[in-house]
């Protein structure tokens, strides 16, 4: 795939203050592509808390964080944007009057302009720090299961507390050779009945639960993983030999190659001028949780906020030169737009 | 105020002022402390890992349960890691010494 799309603002993340750029971009006629890491939109909002409610949205009461992204991409629609999801933006430079950008996934994108609303970063595997871990990603160790025939008779090791754990401990003690759990306490995260049953599989002798143990060192040749070596609190080492290792330490954000575009980055936000929500690179602003000036506030309500600042910023950078006549949506109305290409 | 030290991944220790009150990570990130801190205080990550001095401790007060689930997804634990978001600033802690761990 090697797509390349056109479009005056592209808006790198989904989430709802992603979401509501798009809103205020199409109210000044500002086309927008969005693209997320993830496999469907809402940020945070959908792969941490899709059912908690949230008191502090304007006139909506008590809206749960799923609905809060459902209204917002109603509220959207009409600007018809082109959202791509399950990619990463990789890369990000300055060609001539435009920024490129390009994901992983062969999507690129030329903008005039650029809004980051990036939130904590891309989602990805909560990955243990492991010196040599990526040696063996893909072969020996995964974050998730494709194939459950993939470990037929093979000695796995778990790695977690919660349910992906406890869930896929149960699932593949049916096909694997031997399956370790380790895990750092005696309490699981999960469901009381699959815990009593993956206990059930331990006192049979299916599992082993390796507790209380954390990851200590992955030990292997190449990408074949031999050994995994699991300690205690008090240092009391244990060497398991397995085949594969599944870690579940549940998602993890990162900001990774935001990080490399140049940007005025601390402790993993961008500084931002914020009347403009503008970064130091012309052309690219920040908005919600990733965006940082002086008494910053984390909200939702204040990314709404931002959105609208950015996109008032970036009309100029958009259509250099011509008149922002400043209107309110009760005078304009919904303006008509067309199809991003 | 209340003395709080940091010392951060790199080894350099850092006394900070703390108002009575105020979460350790909220005084972790207004003295830009090397934390992410991702989720706000909000008890949703588990991002904000300090490893507390061991005659400390006792004195950080209780751990709840979804504190210890959150732990479960942190990395490098020890017997004396906290969230620590979740630790309120008091007289009690004033020269308390905590290791923040790598960002990663």
């Amino acid at each position: 795939m090697n797509e390349l799309h056109s479009t005056d603002v592209a808006i790198i993340g989904a989430g709802p203050i992603g979401l509501f750029s798009v809103f205020q971009c199409g109210m000044l006629k500002m086309s927008c592509h969005v693209i997320d890491a993830l496999p469907a939109t809402g940020g945070q909002c959908t792969a941490l808390y899709p059912e908690k409610p949230l008191f502090d949205i304007p006139a909506a009461p008590n809206i749960n964080a799923f609905d809060l992204i459902e209204r917002l991409e109603k509220q959207i629609a009409p600007f018809k944007p082109v959202i791509h999801l399950n990619q990463q933006v990789t890369e990000l430079q300055k060609i001539d009057e435009y920024w490129h950008l390009s994901t992983a996934t062969g999507l690129n994108i030329q903008a005039r302009a650029i809004i980051i609303a990036a939130g904590a970063g891309a989602f990805g595997p909560n990955k243990p720090p492991l010196d040599n871990i990526e040696q063996f990603e893909g072969s020996s160790v995964h974050y998730m299961v494709q194939k459950r025939e993939d470990f037929r008779d093979q000695r796995i090791v778990i790695a977690g507390g919660g349910d992906s754990a406890v869930d896929w401990a149960l699932s593949l003690a049916d096909v694997a050779a031997k399956i370790y759990v380790i895990h750092r306490r005696d309490r699981f995260r999960a469901i009381p009945e699959t815990v009593a049953q993956m206990k059930a599989l331990a006192e049979a002798g299916k599992i082993e639960l390796v507790i209380p143990y954390q990851l200590a060192a992955l030990e292997g040749e190449g990408k074949t993983l031999k050994t995994v070596v699991v300690k205690t609190l008090d240092g009391d080492e244990r060497r398991i030999e397995a085949d594969h290792l599944l870690s579940f330490f549940g998602l993890a954000t990162k900001l990774g190659p935001i990080n490399d575009w140049g940007l005025n980055i601390l402790n993993g936000v961008i500084k931002v001028e914020p009347t403009t929500c503008a970064t130091n690179l012309a052309g690219i602003y920040a908005v919600g949780d990733i965006a940082d000036y002086p008494h910053k506030l984390k909200l939702i309500l204040s990314g709404f906020a931002e959105a609208a600042q950015a996109a008032h910023a970036a009309y100029r950078v958009v259509n250099p030169g011509q008149a922002l006549n400043f209107e309110h949506s009760t005078s304009s109305g919904l303006p008509t737009l067309e199809a991003a290409d | 105020m209340t003395a709080l030290i940091f010392i951060k991944p790199d080894g350099e220790k850092v006394t900070v002022e703390a108002t009575n009150g105020a979460t350790v990570m909220e005084v972790a990130k207004e003295n830009d402390m090397p934390m992410l801190a991702a989720c706000g205080g909000s008890l949703a990550c588990a991002t904000c890992h300090v490893i507390v001095d061991d005659v400390w401790y006792d004195k950080t007060g209780e751990i709840s349960e979804d504190e210890e689930d959150l732990l479960d997804t942190a990395h490098g634990l020890t017997h004396t890691s906290r969230l620590c978001c979740q630790i309120k600033v008091s007289d009690e802690l004033d020269g308390m010494v905590m290791t923040l761990p790598p960002m990663d």
